[in-house]
């Protein structure tokens, strides 16, 4: 029984048109995605714009809708009606992407911070106001700043807030969607370590979505590849990176630039060959509309998205 | 774009029947009826309220909702109170001025808006442009009432470049050009009033689409390509610019209505908007009622035309 | 040798922020051969697309100061008709954000036709038209008759982006300058885009600025290296000196800052902090010295100046000489500094 457990989740998004603004279709955003977390592990979601990774992750935590399957925390169903509203909520939080654009700038960080505490617990004005200094620290940020607000604060100094904000009610899992992807690489590096020390000391689960492999391949565990939708592959960090199977998998591999400019023209040559694979055997990849197949498992760890045999 | 104009003219009709369900509302909620001042006082109001009946008057709403609509389908607005003449009749000569009257204004508006909002927004931030924004800042403040006041005495009266009343110099032929050039007059100082005041919304709205659009990345590429300043602004920047402007095209023929309620009676005019005036100072309801319909059918239609105009011009709607 | 394409002298562009002028660039000396990759690495306020800007002349109120010397003529503060010639002819640039960087109410052949129509006076509208087909061909592009007649929004981002290259290169650039050309692209699509830039540079003989944040894309692109740090170039270096032998702080913090050189290691090893914003600058010193101030000031210059380590490997101060890590096994107490 994993930590978090999703089970065959899909989240549609209807297309209106016509004369009348009927439905027409659906737009499959997250079309049958199954994974589970274990307390304490990151798991990385990734995938490119469009292949559902943002939608999964605000499905989970309820800020997009269900379609159908289920979303087990700890054991709970968080899709029942019931749970909408239970304390299972403040377990889980989000950290969003822009740390321009999710932070309000009209409200203090003490107010910004403070918000999930007043939402779920009754606490003095004093009381709040030591809570929130006490979590600004532990972000690293200094206590006296809880009367600023946000446009005072530099991008990783903001995204630290969103992260105090996050884990004001002692959370146990933290859904981070794309946290650094909008920050300088050296304030990424800043803010992915402190990310990691918090984890340790509160002892978090990431769910954690990005596009950068880089990054992926730094923080997580346990790795899932999506690709409109779907799951094309899921593993651990070295079923991904050294045995990648999908060939959509070997594309994102293949895509991050190598650090090492020794590597140039082997790199060069592992991108075409992989293209070239790609061009041949994208069928045996992708049905017939261009999606992936069912997972099928390689090992125990490792599945991959591939048509059933015979 | 034919389907997205299709569905906005499909959207145009419910609007129409809330309308009339509203204008309706509110003459049922208007004293009197279509007996009232008709009837001498000394008729025993048993007979009265028989005449009633025969007319269909206490007939349940939704009856006389039907009754009403069907009327105005086949262009009966009722019988004016103090004229004792069909509304229609009164009406028409009165749109057709009003109709003149805002054609002017328009055309007065975007001539005046289209130079000073590019001058203003091209050179932003110069004294040209201070000077333009103060103007419409005063444009802002005045009231018009105020300001066609002001015209009126100054042109109309002191200096006597313009009649001070009425639509035409009575005495004309109808089609002679004397009586055209005379209408033509009569048209002006009023239409420049209106246009003087309604003309600065646009002028702003122009000039911040531009300073918006000078600051757009794709300026930027146009640059890059090696494009001259002038060429920058004529292909790119007032292109971009104007297209809203012209968008809003229908929102300035809702603004109007407005307007030409204050203008007319100023100036005399005999317009819908004097009419409108005129018949509530004399009570007159039915006429209210079919002038204050009118103002909503146009204001509508002036929506419409605006989001017709839109899909026209911007290509992300016209794909669609 | 190769043959110098682009000078560039003690160049300083500022900006007036009130009533002072504040240097986004401040005395950049470099120089950029034929059929070469110059890779300019540097993180938001680095003063890096200020000085791809100042090179194409799109400032549109700075003050810039020193040469920028591009085939032997001195383009720092020529005249808008002189700089028209040149801009979209011999000398081109690629946008950051493809999404924004084509007008929206224009079909995509005429954005790509418009270099050429002002460039190539007496190309025929057929022969453009032939041409605009014929680029959007070479970049990649499918259909390109179709294309040519769609709108920036009907395309995808790497369309799009691949549409701002074909606009550049229409006329078969000399310099070549790439502001960020990947950076709002999905991964897959950064390597075809880069792919492409330097396919196009092999057949045009074109030398290339690439600007960007993104160390990987500098490692599998460029020929040299500059990395800038608030306005001023604080290395410069081939590519392989300085992947492997980096010496500034600054450049050493950056490298150890991508997560996938870190194999093994379980923290970044990084100086904490930010890049000053323009009107904070130290503009006296080692711009870089508060950023690490567990290191003694007396290692530092007084004017620190680039020195020449080895041939063609430039670094600005001597505080490298003396520059550690802090040891990070306690969390250390530089959060905080804005």
């Amino acid at each position: 029984m994993g930590f978090l457990e999703v089970e065959d989740l899909k989240v549609y998004f209807p297309i209106k048109g016509g004369l009348f603004n009927r439905t027409l279709g659906n737009i499959k955003a997250v079309d049958g995605v199954s994974f589970s977390i274990e307390q304490g592990k990151t798991y990385g979601l990734v995938g490119e714009s469009g292949s559902g990774k943002t939608t999964t992750g605000r499905a989970i935590i309820g800020l997009n809708d269900i379609t159908s399957g289920k979303v087990l925390f700890e054991g709970k169903d968080l899709t029942s009606k019931k749970s909408k509203t239970a304390s299972v909520r403040k377990d889980i939080q989000m950290i969003f992407q822009d740390p321009y654009s999710s932070l309000n700038p009209k409200k203090r960080v003490l107010d910004i911070v403070a918000e999930p505490i007043r939402n779920f617990e009754k606490l003095s004005k004093q009381e709040e106001k030591k809570r929130v200094q006490e979590l600004l620290e532990m972000v690293g940020l200094s206590p006296e700043s809880i009367l600023k607000y946000p446009h005072e604060f530099s991008g990783g100094q903001r995204q630290r807030i969103g992260v105090a904000r996050a884990i004001a009610l002692k959370p146990k899992l933290i859904i981070a969607d794309e946290p650094v992807s909008a920050l300088d690489v050296s304030v990424q590096a800043q803010v992915l370590n402190f990310m990691q020390d918090i984890q340790k000391e509160l002892n978090l689960t990431y769910l954690f979505i990005s596009h950068d492999l880089g990054v992926v391949k730094h923080m997580c565990d346990e790795i899932g590849i999506m690709y409109k939708g779907r799951y094309v592959e899921q593993g651990t960090k070295q079923d991904i990176f050294e045995n990648p199977q999908h060939i959509y998998t070997k594309r994102l591999v293949a895509a991050i630039p190598d650090i090492d400019p020794r590597h140039r023209a082997e790199q060069k040559q592992f991108r075409e060959d992989v293209q070239r694979e790609y061009e041949q055997s994208y069928n045996d990849y992708f049905d017939s509309e261009g999606l992936a197949y069912g997972l099928q498992s390689v090992s125990d760890t490792h599945l991959v998205a591939l048509p059933e045999k015979g | 774009m034919w389907k997205f104009i299709v569905r906005r003219l499909v959207i145009t009709f419910p609007q129409i029947i809330l309308l009339s369900v509203l204008v309706f509302i509110m003459a049922q909620m208007m004293p009197g009826d279509a007996l009232s001042g008709m009837i001498d006082p000394n008729i025993d109001p048993a007979a009265i309220e028989k005449q009633r009946e025969n007319l269909g008057l206490n007939d349940p709403w939704h009856e006389r909702y039907v009754d009403w609509v069907g009327g105005l389908l086949q262009g009966d607005l009722g019988e004016s109170f103090r004229f004792k003449m069909e509304v229609t009749e009164l009406v028409e000569q009165r749109l057709i001025n009003s109709f003149w009257l805002g054609v002017a204004t328009l055309f007065f508006t975007y001539l005046i808006a289209i130079p000073l909002g590019i001058i203003s927004g091209r050179w932003n931030d110069t004294w040209g442009d201070q000077l333009i924004t103060g103007y419409t800042y005063i444009g802002f403040a005045t009231p018009l009432f105020i300001f066609a006041l002001v015209m009126l005495w100054v042109f109309g009266f002191q200096l006597q470049w313009f009649p001070t009343g009425g639509s035409v110099e009575p005495g004309l032929t109808p089609g002679s050009f004397d009586y055209v050039w005379s209408k033509f007059q009569h048209l002006l100082l009023p239409a420049l009033s209106l246009a003087l005041i309604a003309t600065v919304n646009t002028v702003q709205y122009l000039r911040s689409e531009i300073v918006d659009t000078k600051q757009k990345d794709f300026i930027i590429t146009a640059r890059a390509k090696g494009a001259s300043e002038s060429r920058v602004y004529n292909r790119h920047i007032f292109r971009n610019s104007l297209l809203p402007i012209a968008a809003f095209f229908g929102f300035e023929i809702t603004g109007l209505i407005g307007g030409t309620v204050f203008v007319e009676q100023i100036f005399g005019y005999p317009g819908m908007g004097l009419l409108f005036m005129e018949s509530i100072l004399l009570r007159d309801y039915t006429v209210v009622i079919a002038v204050v319909l009118l103002f909503g059918i146009a204001s509508i239609l002036g929506a419409l035309i605006s989001d017709i105009i839109l899909s026209l011009v911007d290509p992300r709607i016209r794909i669609k | 040798m190769s043959e110098k394409l682009l000078e560039i002298k003690n160049l300083k562009t500022s900006f007036r922020i009130k009533d002072d002028y504040y240097a986004a660039v401040d005395d950049v000396t470099l120089t950029l051969n034929k059929n070469e990759v110059l890779g300019i690495v540097g993180e938001s306020g680095s003063g890096k697309s200020a000085l791809a800007f100042s090179v194409m002349g799109l400032h549109n109120r700075a003050k810039i100061e020193g040469n920028i010397l591009f085939k032997d003529q001195d383009i720092a503060n020529i005249s808008p008709a002189k700089l028209n010639k040149l801009r979209g002819d011999d000398m081109a640039m690629i946008f950051q954000d493809p999404l924004t960087a084509l007008n929206p109410l224009m079909i995509v052949g005429d954005q790509i036709s418009e270099t050429l129509l002002l460039h190539k006076k007496n190309m025929s509208q057929k022969q453009r038209k032939d041409r605009v087909i014929s680029l959007l061909d070479q970049v990649g592009i499918p259909y390109p008759e179709h294309v040519y007649n769609q709108f920036p929004h009907e395309l995808s981002g790497g369309m799009r982006q691949r549409v701002i290259i074909a606009i550049a290169i229409a006329n078969q650039p000399e310099l070549l300058i790439a502001d960020e050309p990947t950076t709002a692209l999905d991964v897959t699509i950064q390597a075809q885009i880069l792919d492409l830039i330097k396919d196009l540079k092999d057949d045009m003989n074109t030398g290339i600025i690439l600007i960007t944040h993104d160390l990987g894309v500098v490692a599998e692109m460029a020929d040299r290296v500059a990395v800038m740090y608030a306005g001023q170039i604080v290395e410069i270096a081939d590519v392989h000196t300085l992947f492997e032998n980096p010496l500034h702080p600054y450049t050493r913090s950056l490298l150890n800052s991508v997560p996938n050189t870190q194999e093994g290691q379980d923290k970044l090893h990084v100086i904490q902090g930010i890049v000053p914003s323009l009107s904070k600058l130290p503009r006296e010193g080692c711009r870089f010295a508060a950023r690490m101030p567990w290191i003694d000031e007396s290692v530092h210059e007084e004017n620190p100046v680039l020195h020449e380590i080895k041939p063609g490997h430039f670094v600005r101060c001597t505080c490298h000489k003396h520059f550690y890590f802090p040891d990070e096994s306690k969390e250390d107490s530089n959060h905080g500094v804005s």
